[in-house]
């Protein structure tokens, strides 16, 4: 099916069992721990073999020697596999570094070689036995020593929003200098980790030359093909399998070394091999979302008009690699006539950048939202205001192109409202509870709306049941629900006579997850498989499809009810179909909005920043589950507020990595750093993006929340921080003095 | 992991002995420092003597009005012991500043007392650190050093005591108990219970080796009113950046240490004298000699706010 005009009303506008807020269908199994997780599928490869991944001791050299021979001595070894005896490798399309080094090494922690063993323990204690003499090249680290000199490149980061090179709309220049009211303000992120929970985990095994992976992947398409290339043998001849993924952010997007290393350790062992990442080398083994530097001028008339807009990023990345784009949202989101965009890429040998939840705004918004801040406050407006006065229906850079829906204004004006907006006091460091500096800070969210072309298959049983299979994954989404919601829906059924079956390469190819795009895509491709299993059921009933209704386990027609189940009663339905795209992304601009609104507590003596209160207001088109989906709302916001107050890799620019590889030094949110969050959804209804009229929410909800922070922190303490996180070291020095410290 | 042998002692004597007796044995408690570092290959110990059957999970009360805890009471009762919150709640504050609860319930006193410092290039056996393999250098000078000691450092490691507990000890002049192999019992203060790094930074206390911890003691009750106030990046489950613990009686007079900043808790008969003078005076005098790197200068002025902060009456915790 092809979707090239807007949806008309279709049997999802029902909204009988989607837009409900139904509990997730595959709770009972996570909460009984009986879902099964990559590391922990021991039926499916009996007598598997344990692999413990060596990871690269230096950052940028060669390998000169590798000698394994105490590592192939040493107990329960079955085998040591390094690119000595890899045999050829290719690289993967999706990933910049090779997923296993030698004779180079391109960064820390980079695969060298794979120990085989009968148990973990065996395995882990060999791999230290493994003798690598390395030979150090120098490599560049320091992203704010090589910024001067990157080229513009612009570029795409693989998942997400595309950044131009250079973008000129008008003449910034002239009229930034012409402008009565202006700012011109540098703002910098840090590398972040995804640190999800569930490690990168693969169970592989050989049957002759056909290989199974049972892995952990978001991505199960990306994933088969990356693998089949890096391997170098047919497709046809592998099947991956990810049924559940406890956490990816992206990730997970892309094959990693686990599966690669799996593989070759199962063949090199002639036996099925599991292995797990332990969490110290999944920071530098792994991709993480590039720290950026963005500088960011506005020009306004002294009415709150913005004239001139423009923004540059600078992120650094391994050679051929890709950009943070932290300017695209600049493109779309506010209002002026005059605008500069660049996005510049430096060479660096850290660890492979590459997408993390929302890549692109979520790093962008950091820093555009803080300068929106700073700016409504030179121009003595309240901020919520400054942001509607700039509002757009039209892509700037092409007024003739509308929005397909815009609601920004109406989150943002109904956020103030429900949050007690009127209560911040617009000069700050006046509000105090006791000793602790009390601010409120507001930010846009925005998200790009991205369709991706979606198969699926849908059988119906003899028994009534329908199941959906498709490669789709649930990466704690809530995928299955929102799928088995749609079929439901689509065939008239309850959500107790619905299968469904993900991440297999075997079923059809969907969207996967990433880029917010898997719940709207995926189920618009069950949507497209249930049209047609419609019209085979009307057929054999000898029904008029488009006459008929399904519902309440029937298909009614002119009056008359038939069961459902009666349609398979002479054998089981099948039918298959990939929703396709047409031109209605490029006629419109599809994006999703929301307004974060953050009340912050600064200890007036440490400086300690602690969030107490948030609120986001999303206009995301239909909501498909509002129980899911504000899961993935609270939990962005989560993930937003590490990213304003904690989270950082901090890089060594003298050997080269991320000094603080564990979740000690990594520091995420915990229980006590999150307040209550409240999350209202907007009634919307997208008809130009989907026949199931809705978007993502899943990195809306991280978009814009650092700055809400950083914007509520400088309400609370009238300084100004602008290098993420918003450590307390970054405000101490111009901090009042209070109570006891004046005696002193 | 390299593989090991274990044993579960049954008498002091004998732990100290088997421990004393080979080379590479290490004492094992509640095992959550040390069974991470033998993960990671940063502790290798070649056997394990495991010290639960002791009979150490005693808090008795002493002869001159103190309490005894046994080295192996578990953080969590140890803080929840109804006369250590009356009498000494300075400790149950900074032991309930640590770690989580599961953790908690799992350590010990002695084995909280003997937790290796959270460097993060000590947990990185790629990269030189002289506490980890001695003379191969430190990462840490002229690296990231954001969580690490300015004051009592040396030049060949800059590393801090990490825990929380050990610094309410040290306020409440606490002493460790121990016996040698030998059956010899001694008694150390917590003043002198953790080296200086020196140009031995691979030696963190004074006990020898198979010196097994029997109990920490605690003197009689100070009084006062008790703090301990821990900084940190997150609000839970997160070292110190700066911890103050202080008992402060009426008159303004007191005690004070620091955590997070040295190689061991850090206070002085000088800073504690300037008590009454506020927080400023006390730090001038705890931290003269300082020598901050680039990345943790901030600990200096935070700790004269954190300690501004303990000061002010208002606030408890
Ligand atoms: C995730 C995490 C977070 C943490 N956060 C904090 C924190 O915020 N604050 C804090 O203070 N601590 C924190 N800790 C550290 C924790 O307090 C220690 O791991 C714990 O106290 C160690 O006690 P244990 O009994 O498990 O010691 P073990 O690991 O068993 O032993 C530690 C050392 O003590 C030796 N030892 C044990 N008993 C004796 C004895 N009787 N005599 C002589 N030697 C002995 C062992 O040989 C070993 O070298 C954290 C730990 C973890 C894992
Ligand atoms: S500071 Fe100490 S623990 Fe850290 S690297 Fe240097 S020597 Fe090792």
């Amino acid at each position: 099916m092809k979707f090239d005009t807007p949806a008309g009303p279709n049997p999802i506008d029902r909204m009988k069992v989607v837009g409900q807020p139904h509990d997730r269908v595959d709770g009972p199994l996570k909460v009984t721990g009986t879902a099964p997780y990559a590391y922990e599928r021991h039926a499916v490869a009996p007598g598997a073999l344990y692999g413990f991944i060596l990871g690269a001791a230096i950052a940028k050299g060669r390998i000169a020697a590798i000698d394994t021979r105490r590592a192939d001595a040493a107990p329960g070894v079955k085998a040591v596999v390094s690119y000595l005896n890899a045999g050829p490798l290719g690289k993967g399309g999706k990933n910049t570094a090779k997923l296993l080094a030698g004779p180079e090494v391109d960064h820390y922690h980079q695969a060298v070689a794979i120990v085989v063993a009968d148990t973990f323990e065996q395995a882990r204690a060999a791999a230290r036995l493994i003798d690598v003499d390395y030979v150090r090249g120098s490599g560049a680290f320091d992203l704010a020593a090589a910024a001067p000199t990157a080229p513009l490149t612009g570029g795409s980061s693989k998942e997400g929003s595309a950044a131009p090179k250079l973008d000129r709309v008008g003449d910034f220049e002239s009229a930034f200098a012409a402008a009565p009211v202006t700012l011109d303000a540098t703002y910098t992120t840090p590398d972040e980790a995804h640190a999800m929970m569930e490690p990168f985990a693969t169970i592989a095994a050989w049957d002759g030359d056909r290989l199974t992976v049972w892995t952990s992947n978001q991505m199960i398409n990306w994933a088969h093909e990356d693998l089949a290339k890096t391997l170098g043998f047919a497709p046809d001849k592998l099947r991956v399998d990810s049924p559940f993924i406890g956490g990816g952010f992206g990730g997970k997007l892309f094959l990693r070394a686990d599966a690669v290393m799996a593989a070759l350790g199962a063949k090199a062992a002639g036996r099925p091999v599991k292995v797990a990442m332990t969490r110290p080398m999944m920071f530098n083994n792994a991709t993480h979302r590039p720290a950026t530097i963005q500088r960011i001028r506005l020009g306004a008339e002294r009415s709150g008009k913005l004239t001139a807009i423009a923004h540059e990023a600078t992120s650094g990345d391994l050679p051929g690699g890709s950009p943070e784009t932290a300017t695209s949202q600049t493109k779309l989101l506010y209002a002026a006539p005059n605008r500069l965009i660049g996005q510049r890429l430096a060479v660096l040998d850290l660890p492979e950048g590459n997408a993390m939840r929302a890549p692109g705004e979520a790093s962008g918004l950091m820093a555009l939202e803080i300068a929106m801040d700073e700016m409504a406050e030179k121009l003595g407006l309240d901020p919520v205001e400054f942001r509607i006065v700039n509002d757009t229906q039209v892509d700037p850079e092409k007024p003739g192109r509308q929005f397909s829906q815009r609601q920004l204004v109406r989150c943002l004006r109904e956020g103030a409202e429900r949050f007690g907006w009127r209560a911040r006091d617009a000069q700050p460091g006046r509000r105090r509870d006791g000793d602790t500096l009390i601010g409120l800070g507001v930010a846009t969210a925005f998200r790009n709306n991205i369709n991706m072309k979606s198969g699926a298959r849908v059988r119906l049983g003899g028994d009534g049941v329908v199941t959906v299979e498709t490669d789709m994954t649930d990466i704690g989404t809530g995928s299955y629900t929102v799928i088995a919601q749609t079929a439901a829906e689509m065939m008239g059924v309850g959500l107790d006579r619905v299968v469904v079956r993900l991440g297999d390469s075997d079923f059809p190819t969907s969207s996967g997850s990433g880029g917010q795009w898997g719940g709207n895509s995926s189920t618009s491709g069950v949507y497209a498989a249930c049209v047609k299993l419609r019209e085979a059921v009307a057929q054999r009933l000898g029904l008029d499809p488009a006459a008929c209704d399904f519902a309440d386990g029937e298909v009614r027609s002119g009056g008359r009810g038939v069961a459902l189940t009666s349609a398979a009663r002479d054998g089981e339905l099948v039918a298959d179909d990939t929703m396709t795209y047409g031109t209605l992304g490029k006629q419109y601009q599809q994006s999703t909005f929301g307004a974060h609104f953050v009340e912050v507590g600064v200890d007036a003596y440490t400086g300690e920043i602690r969030v107490r209160r948030m609120l986001a207001v999303c206009a995301a088109g239909r909501i498909l589950n509002p129980k899911t989906a504000r899961s993935q709302v609270i939990g962005a916001m989560t993930m937003g507020v590490g990213g304003a107050l904690m989270e950082e890799l901090v890089v060594d620019t003298r050997f080269g990595f991320f000094v603080n590889h564990d979740l000690a030094g990594y520091e995420v949110p915990v229980h006590a750093d999150i307040p209550h969050q409240e999350v209202v959804f907007l009634d919307e209804a997208d008809d130009k993006v989907s026949p199931m009229k809705a978007k993502g929410v899943g990195e809306l909800g991280l978009c814009g929340v650092g700055a809400a922070v950083a914007n509520a922190a400088y309400n609370a303490t009238g300084v100004r921080i602008r290098d993420y996180p918003l450590t307390l070291d970054k405000h101490l020095d111009r901090l009042p003095e209070v109570g006891a410290m004046r005696r002193a | 992991m390299k593989a090991f042998t274990y044993e579960r002692a049954t008498s002091p004597a004998a732990a100290a002995a088997a421990v004393a007796g080979r080379p590479g044995a290490k004492f094992l408690a509640g095992g959550t420092n040390l069974l991470d570092l033998m993960k990671l290959e940063i502790e290798t110990p070649t056997h394990l003597v495991d010290v639960q059957d002791l009979k150490f999970d005693r808090i008795d009360a002493t002869a001159d009005g103190g309490l005894r805890v046994g080295a192996f009471v578990s953080n969590t009762a140890l803080s929840a012991d109804p006369r250590v919150m009356r009498d000494y709640a300075v400790l149950t504050r900074a032991i309930q500043a640590g770690a989580s609860g599961q953790l908690r319930n799992k350590a010990t006193t002695a084995g909280n007392l003997l937790q290796r410092t959270r460097c993060p290039y000590f947990y990185d056996t790629n990269q030189p650190c002289n506490k980890r393999s001695p003379g191969s250098g430190c990462a840490a000078i002229g690296g990231y050093s954001r969580q690490l000691a300015v004051i009592g450092t040396s030049d060949q490691c800059i590393a801090t005591y990490p825990g929380d507990m050990a610094v309410a000890l040290r306020v409440l002049d606490a002493s460790v108990e121990t016996i040698d192999p030998k059956g010899a019992v001694r008694t150390i203060p917590l003043a002198d219970f953790h080296r200086l790094p020196g140009k031995s930074p691979e030696i963190d206390t004074v006990l020898a080796p198979g010196e097994l911890i029997t109990a920490v003691t605690l003197p009689r009750p100070l009084g006062g009113r008790h703090v301990y106030r821990k900084v940190r990046d997150r609000a839970s489950y997160a070292f110190a950046l700066v911890s103050v613990a202080a008992v402060i009686q009426p008159d303004g007079t007191g005690r004070v240490a620091f955590g997070g900043v040295a190689p061991r808790p850090w206070r002085s008969p000088a800073a504690d004298a300037a008590l009454p003078h506020g927080g400023a005076a006390v730090v001038a005098q705890a931290f003269a000699g300082a020598k901050p790197t680039r990345d943790n200068a901030f600990k200096l002025p935070l700790a004269t706010r954190t300690l501004a902060a303990a000061l002010t009456p208002a606030r408890t915790a």
